[in-house]
């Protein structure tokens, strides 16, 4: 019995550490869709992070802290496709100020907001409720194990489809995969090419928003400098992984969300150094980059 | 009746007139020709039609009503379409998608595929072109693809089709097949415009042709009272007396020979078929023929971009078949490429570093593995003091030089070091007159040194101004080969068009 509690728990945390990572996942997806490699994610969901927990405190209420989030992120990927369209900015730099620009934005308003360093806890403020569906909860061990999460976990599950839907089956989707395939092409048909970059990279943008405020106010609600991790990065390689498939890149996401559960689990029962742990994710992401050029490779051959 | 009436249509780019006072009328109905060798200006008339470029002066009737064409959408919404050689179709989306892009059916925001879907199978069968709307493009074949495109065209209820080259990507089957899908379409009440350079296919289907050439209307014919042979001799000109630049030849010792060279095209059929051809010092042979006859492959052949099927090339003794580029450049071999600015050149580098490209690596210009760059760039000064290049310095950005100046950095450098064989393409495409003048003297100057030379050209004048020599290159075989002084135009248009050499009256 203890070794199925054991296996609900990972369980339970992969889905709970992965719905971050298939939120900017399907952010990265959109970009990767209309052709513009999105390094910027990482940045625009600390911002998200940071205005969930910062003016959901000043509104009080985490929910408003959400809907705040996502509309900052949607707002930043407003900006970053402004600088990488009309401003013409190299994509891959302008990706990095954007990240960077995050990191020492929130760290330096942390300090003059706050007064703290590193991290800021709110006092008095509850962070999203955890949702328990009727009549699922109480299942025995499913109940735990799939319906008893933090609301924007079964947002995440929601957004896979609905990213499938809106590429595959949408006159904008269509036409956003169309640009990323082949601009001119699109061009000759009276597609807007800017419209589809603006429309796919506000709507990412929309996505980090959410994944951000799903670390900061999603389980706990606390900010921490540069507490995204790298996670836009994984996100981003469950994309190139998946070749821009949605289901495909979820799927990836859930296996990073294990190795991360696995990890914190492992850290806490074994003599092995932690840092080994904590190098599993990672690993995992090296790993599967590697099995992409493989089968790029076998696909030539 | 006039469908379409394009009136002193004049187009400048920077250093070229692409099209010069062209008018150009389409009537109701027909299939029309528009032939000329490339860059003599009709994809540039095409695209001003088809709102990609705008004219810079002229005017276009369409349908009885003067007309401004802003963009392809604008042309679309009038009826225009067009089939570009380069597909426009996006490979991941399904043909149905593809064919509807841009002008979906919606149901709210989404596609509402079944009715497009729907609506492209009775377009396929009303015009008899198979397709499966649910298919993703990626896996159709090139000839199937082509069909999704004339598709894309009627869906939109495009009644002016221009037709880019469109049987230069096809199997002879599917060309075939092509033509009677276009014969069906004009049936039905459409018309159009058939851009080519071969022959055959305007006898085959067309009711007129116009020709260009550089950048000029030479005429507008019926194909029923005109033969391949006054076509070919339309395009490549017949308008000016030439300008004997030789003197009398005194071939050396053989330079450059391809023994039965034979060589497949990137579709994998047969291009070349057993090519031979000898090339003496002290004499330009030149190779006539209309475009598209294999003159493209023969040249990627000779500097090693493309695999022989059969047969041997040498160069001096050596046999260089299985040499690269760069080993074959080392025995003498040298060449001014078709398309200067792709091949010859890297536009975003210097002049003193394009000129380096063939020597950097080997002493002395280079130890061990450093580049002397100081040599190099003295090297380059002479270099274009000797050839004229006119630029403020060696450190020049070549993609800003005129196209002359362009094609003197590119001689410069095959011509340093005195090459046994120099292989010319179209070398004088696109200059203005006193710049193709100095290519000519410059190929004369080579050829009294003792190189030998083989001077591709889909320019007749050129050809009979300045080679020892003529070979007519048809259908990937090497059809004819006369003396410069015993070949007339009215041979070498014969030649040109497929007939033998007992037909052409050629005593060789």
């Amino acid at each position: 019995m203890e070794f199925l509690d054991l296996i609900v728990n990972v369980s339970a945390s992969t889905l709970r550490l992965a719905t971050p990572l298939i939120l900017v996942a399907m952010a990265g997806l959109l970009s990767y869709q209309v052709g513009l490699i999105n390094i910027a994610l990482e940045g625009l969901m600390l911002i998200g992070a940071f205005v969930a927990v910062v003016l959901g405190v000043a509104a009080g209420s985490a929910w408003t802290g959400v809907l705040l989030a996502a509309i900052a992120g949607a707002i930043g990927g407003a900006f970053f496709a402004l600088f990488v369209t009309d401003l013409r900015a190299d994509l891959i730099v302008a990706g990095l100020a954007m990240n960077f620009l995050a990191l020492g934005g929130t760290a330096y308003l942390l300090q003059i907001l706050f007064n703290v360093q590193g991290s800021y806890t709110p006092a008095d403020f509850a962070s999203l409720p955890v949702l328990d569906i009727p009549g699922l909860s109480d299942m025995p061990f499913l109940g735990k194990l799939l319906f008893r999460h933090s609301p924007l976990v079964y947002v995440s599950w929601i957004i896979i489809p609905l990213t499938a839907i809106f590429l595959y089956r949408t006159v904008p989707g269509i036409h956003i995969r169309a640009v990323g395939e082949d601009p001119e092409a699109a061009r000759t048909v009276g597609i807007s090419v800017r419209g589809m970059q603006y429309l796919a990279l506000v709507l990412g943008g929309l996505l980090c928003g959410l994944a951000g405020a799903h670390l900061s106010v999603g389980d706990l609600a606390l900010f921490r400098e540069n507490m995204t991790d790298g996670r836009g990065f994984i996100a981003l390689a469950a994309v190139y992984f998946a070749a821009g498939r949605p289901r495909l890149a979820a799927l990836a996401c859930l296996l990073f969300g294990f190795f991360e559960a696995l990890q914190f689990r492992l850290q806490t029962t074994s003599n092995i150094p932690t840092q080994f742990f904590q190098m599993m994710p990672y690993l995992m992401v090296v790993i599967m980059l590697v099995a992409i050029s493989v089968r790029k490779e076998w696909q030539k051959g | 009746m006039t469908y379409l009436s394009m009136q002193g249509i004049t187009k400048y780019y920077p250093g070229v007139v692409a099209n010069n006072a062209v008018t150009f009328e389409v009537e109701q109905g027909e299939i029309h020709a528009l032939v000329g060798e490339n860059g003599a200006g009709k994809s540039t008339l095409m695209k001003i039609l088809y709102g990609l470029e705008q004219p810079d002066a002229g005017q276009i009737a369409f349908d009885g009503q003067q007309v401004s064409i802003p963009n392809p959408y604008a042309a679309i919404r009038m009826g225009i379409g067009m089939v570009h050689q380069h597909f426009q179709l996006i490979p991941s989306l399904t043909v149905g998608e593809n064919i509807a892009l841009g002008f979906e059916t919606r149901k709210g925001l989404f596609v509402d595929q079944k009715t497009v879907n729907e609506r492209v199978q009775a377009l396929s069968q009303q015009y008899g072109l198979a397709v499966d709307p649910t298919q993703r493009v990626a896996d159709l074949s090139v000839g199937i693809r082509q069909r999704v495109e004339i598709l894309k065209m009627l869906y939109r209820d495009a009644r002016l089709l221009i037709l880019d080259e469109p049987s230069a990507v096809l199997t002879p089957q599917e060309v075939d097949t092509l033509f009677d899908v276009i014969q069906n379409l004009v049936q039905q009440g459409c018309t159009a415009i058939f851009i080519t350079h071969k022959l055959r296919e305007v006898m085959a289907i067309c009711q007129r042709a116009t020709i260009l050439r550089r950048g000029e209307v030479v005429g507008t014919l019926k194909v029923a009272e005109t033969t391949p042979t006054e076509i070919a001799r339309m395009m490549v000109g017949s308008d000016v007396d030439t300008v004997q630049l030789t003197s009398e030849s005194h071939p050396g010792p053989l330079q450059l020979q391809l023994e039965n060279v034979s060589a497949e095209d990137d579709r994998r059929l047969p291009v070349l078929k057993g090519i031979n051809l000898s090339i003496h010092g002290g004499e330009i042979v030149g190779l006539a023929g209309v475009e598209g006859n294999g003159q493209h492959e023969l040249l990627e052949v000779l500097i090693g971009l493309r695999k022989l099927r059969a047969g041997t090339i040498t160069i001096g003794d050596t046999n260089v078949t299985a040499f690269d580029g760069r080993k074959r450049r080392e025995h003498g071999l040298a060449l001014i490429p078709e398309d200067r600015n792709h091949e010859g050149l890297s536009n975003d580098l210097t002049i003193w570093e394009n000129m380096a490209v063939t020597r950097y690596y080997r002493a002395p210009q280079s130890q061990g593995s450093v580049m002397r760059i100081g040599r190099l760039k003295d090297a380059a000064r002479d270099l274009m003091k000797r050839f004229d290049v006119r630029a403020t310095s060696h450190d020049t950005v070549v993609g800003t030089l005129s196209g002359g100046n362009a094609q003197k950095v590119v001689i410069a450098r095959e011509l340093a070091d005195t090459p046994r064989a120099l292989i010319a393409a179209q070398p004088t495409r696109g200059l203005d007159i006193g710049a193709a003048r100095f290519v000519h003297e410059q190929l004369v100057d080579l050829r009294n040194q003792g190189v030998g030379i083989l001077l591709i050209s889909a320019d007749l004048d050129e050809l009979l101004a300045v080679c020892d020599r003529l070979v007519v290159l048809f259908e990937g075989r090497i059809v004819g080969s006369l003396r410069r002084q015993d070949a007339t135009r009215e041979q070498l248009g014969l030649l040109m068009a497929g007939r033998t050499t007992e037909q052409a009256g050629v005593v060789s």
